[in-house]
């Protein structure tokens, strides 16, 4: 683990994630399993970082503490300098309403909301005025190639529309930090080609922090930053792809 | 806020066998308190006008009468009623509020038919009035059912010795050929004495019935004679034209009642003494004025000394409160069935919708939406599908009730003898209306806010993780 973290070292600058010693223990009936076993490390602020590793690694599980969904049972999660654990419950809604942002693998947009609806909600949670979030979703929505579906519900699009919506929903707010979990699953290799691009191409626009889980070879090539867990450790760190 | 609206309203529509159903249920529950509460609201109406025609809002006895008097009305009379009424009529406060006032003498005796055909007696249970304000006050229909009855000419104030008896009594004492009723048979030869009953009864009594019937008018209406004891213990008796006869709704009433002239009532109980009243009937205007009415006459009563009691008509007929006690429990029970279904009802889709939206509520929670909202965004769903059921509810009621009161139906009202007019009161009542709504869309709210609550404290991990 220390090597791991030398090795991260030289890459730090200013940082957007920094985990300390975490762990995660779940509860099955009588059985507890660890799903993290003390990971530590730093994501630097506007990356494009990939956290890897098998099924049932804790790829997702790491992914849900950094995007303060889930807290962990032991160890420290920072986030934007903020220490999680010592928010409540509200806190760290108003919290994730400012500063993440969330791409899913299966989209989760709110189907009864048209597109144009769905990229305003994140903007009405943070209080944001009715004509500048009316400009500041139309903006995206063009950003992400979808300015003339914004009436069109989650039904009535693809796939890959669906994704570009998602990830137009995340970056509206301009979070600091978007999480992506396995962003491409429920794409075509094209589409998930395009999504990537996309991603890569807002992330350098907005200057924002992507952390991704993936198994996508593809988006994995297009790392920063990669960090490989392999049953609830971290075991290896490096900038760049992970060949 | 407008979000959770639009949210809500399309989540509706989305499901929309589901929340038709759902809000068929609220609707169903709606319409069933609607009608049935429009019907008693007129069954009450109906009773209330009944009897405010009848006896008035209020009445004035002498102190101990309502426990003692009706063994022996003659003991309670009211001395010096005009002064009495005179003081209640002049006074500024009740005056306004009154619409007719006037005196009645209850009493009690026997009636005997001693015609050449006929030797019938049967003890009976009087009322002497003023014809002319038993008209004005047949006409009081302050609930505008219908209910305003036409002056009954059999009775008049120029007519003292005209009476009406109840269908009953004029059927025991043989008087239904004379009377030309339908429906009703003559005496069977069972029921005729078997021998002259006057036989049994003191010869001075009978001398003075013989002398009454020797005396009667040769008219068309068939004369009996009333024998009271007066006030001072002395028998009495006096002749009646029967001019008709009227059922009452009460068989035991309907076999023993008579009403005459006050005059005539007053002759047979107080002969030549001082002619008393048992009562004096206040008819008000507005039934919503008796608590107010009532209070003026006890204040009245206690500045002049006057040992006086008062009574309304829900204490001088136990049988209107039994009849709203028992409706209005009717009406609870109802009223609790159908909550109870449009609870479940509710409590089922709002599940649904919560199982169904597990992963959406995940999202939105990751996406920094807080546990009150998500709970507020259920609640405004069961509270929208309970507003959209019981308005749909109501303006069926309000259909169906137009109908029914278009039709021309009739009943035979609790404690009533003659067919009424059948309405559903629902327009008359906006409180029912008001009341069912709210009620259904209250239970609806707070049957959401169960699995609402449980939407609100799903873990944003295990959410997302819902497939």
């Amino acid at each position: 683990m220390t090597d791991v973290l030398d090795d991260a070292r030289d890459h730090r600058h200013a940082t957007a994630v920094r985990l300390t010693e975490v762990t995660k223990t779940y509860r099955a009936g009588t059985v507890e399993v660890a799903a993290l076993r003390g990971i530590s490390g730093d994501i630097p602020l506007r990356s494009f970082s990939m956290i890897v590793g098998p099924s049932g690694s804790g790829k997702t599980t790491l992914l849900n503490l950094v995007g303060c969904i889930d807290v962990p049972s032991t160890g420290t999660v920072e986030v934007c300098g903020q220490r999680i654990g010592e928010l409540k419950d509200n806190a760290l809604a108003d919290f994730r309403a400012r500063h993440v942002g969330f791409v899913f693998q299966n989209f989760s947009l709110v189907p009864v909301l048209s597109a144009y609806e769905n990229v305003e909600y994140p903007l009405l949670l943070i209080g944001v005025p009715a004509a500048k979030r009316r400009e500041r979703a139309l903006a995206m929505l063009e950003a992400v190639g979808l300015a003339n579906q914004s009436r069109q519900r989650p039904n009535e699009l693809s796939g890959g529309q669906k994704q570009r919506v998602a990830i137009a929903r995340a970056l509206v707010k301009e979070p600091s930090l978007v999480l992506a979990d396995e962003p491409t699953a429920n794409l075509d290799t094209e589409t998930g080609a395009a999504i990537i691009d996309l991603m890569h191409r807002v992330q350098s626009q907005f200057h924002t922090t992507f952390v991704f889980s993936t198994h996508d070879p593809h988006l994995m090539s297009h790392a920063d930053e990669t960090f490989v867990i392999r049953d609830g450790r971290l075991v290896d760190h490096k900038a760049g792809a992970v060949q | 806020m407008s979000l959770l609206f639009k949210i809500a309203f399309r989540n509706i529509l989305r499901n929309r066998r589901r929340s038709a159903m759902t809000g068929s249920a609220v609707a169903a529950g709606a319409l069933a308190m609607l009608l049935f509460g429009g019907f008693t609201t007129y069954i009450f109406a109906g009773l209330e006008t009944n009897n405010v025609q009848r006896i008035g809002h209020l009445t004035v006895f002498r102190a101990g009468y309502f426990l003692f008097g009706a063994g022996n009305p003659a003991a309670y009379g009211i001395d010096r009623y005009g002064e009495v009424m005179k003081l209640i009529g002049s006074d500024p406060v009740l005056k306004p509020m009154i619409n007719v006032l006037t005196p009645t003498q209850s009493l009690v005796g026997i009636a005997g038919n001693f015609s050449d055909e006929v030797d019938a007696s049967k003890t009976f249970l009087g009322v002497g009035l003023i014809p002319s304000d038993r008209d004005r006050m047949r006409l009081w229909d302050q609930f505008e059912i219908g209910a305003a009855r036409p002056p009954d000419h059999r009775l008049s104030d120029t007519e003292e010795t005209s009476g009406l008896m109840g269908f009953g009594l004029a059927r025991i004492l043989g008087l239904c050929a004379r009377l030309g009723l339908a429906d009703c048979p003559p005496l069977p030869d069972a029921g005729r004495p078997a021998a002259d009953i006057t036989a049994a009864v003191d010869p001075d009594i009978v001398g003075l019935a013989r002398h009454e019937t020797s005396t009667e008018v040769l008219s068309g209406a068939p004369q009996i004679q009333l024998l009271a004891a007066t006030a001072g213990g002395a028998p009495n008796v006096v002749s009646l034209s029967v001019n008709g006869a009227e059922p009452q709704g009460v068989k035991e009433l309907d076999d023993n009642y008579i009403a005459m002239h006050l005059a005539l009532a007053q002759q047979l109980v107080y002969g030549r003494g001082e002619h008393k009243v048992t009562g004096i009937v206040l008819q008000l205007h507005r039934s919503q004025d008796l608590q107010a009415a009532r209070a003026r006459l006890v204040s009245l009563f206690q500045e002049h000394r006057l040992d006086l009691d008062i009574r309304d008509f829900s204490e001088l007929t136990p049988f209107y409160g039994q009849v709203v006690r028992l409706f209005s429990g009717i009406f609870l029970f109802i009223a609790l069935v159908m909550s109870v279904i449009v609870l479940f009802a509710v409590v089922n889709t709002m599940t649904m919708n919560v199982m169904e939206r597990t992963n959406e509520i995940g999202t939105t929670r990751a996406m920094g939406v807080r546990r009150a909202r998500i709970r507020w965004q259920f609640i405004l769903e069961g509270a929208l599908i309970g507003v959209a059921g019981a308005t749909a509810g109501a303006i069926l009621a309000v259909g169906i009730a137009s109908l029914v009161n278009g039709a021309g139906l009739t009943w035979v009202p609790p404690g009533n003898a003659n067919p009424s007019p059948l309405y559903l009161y629902v327009f008359g009542r906006p409180g029912l209306v008001i009341g069912a709504w709210l009620g259904l869309v209250l239970i609806a709210t707070l049957a959401a806010l169960i699995p609402a609550n449980r939407a609100a404290r799903l873990p944003v991990v295990d959410a997302l993780r819902h497939v």
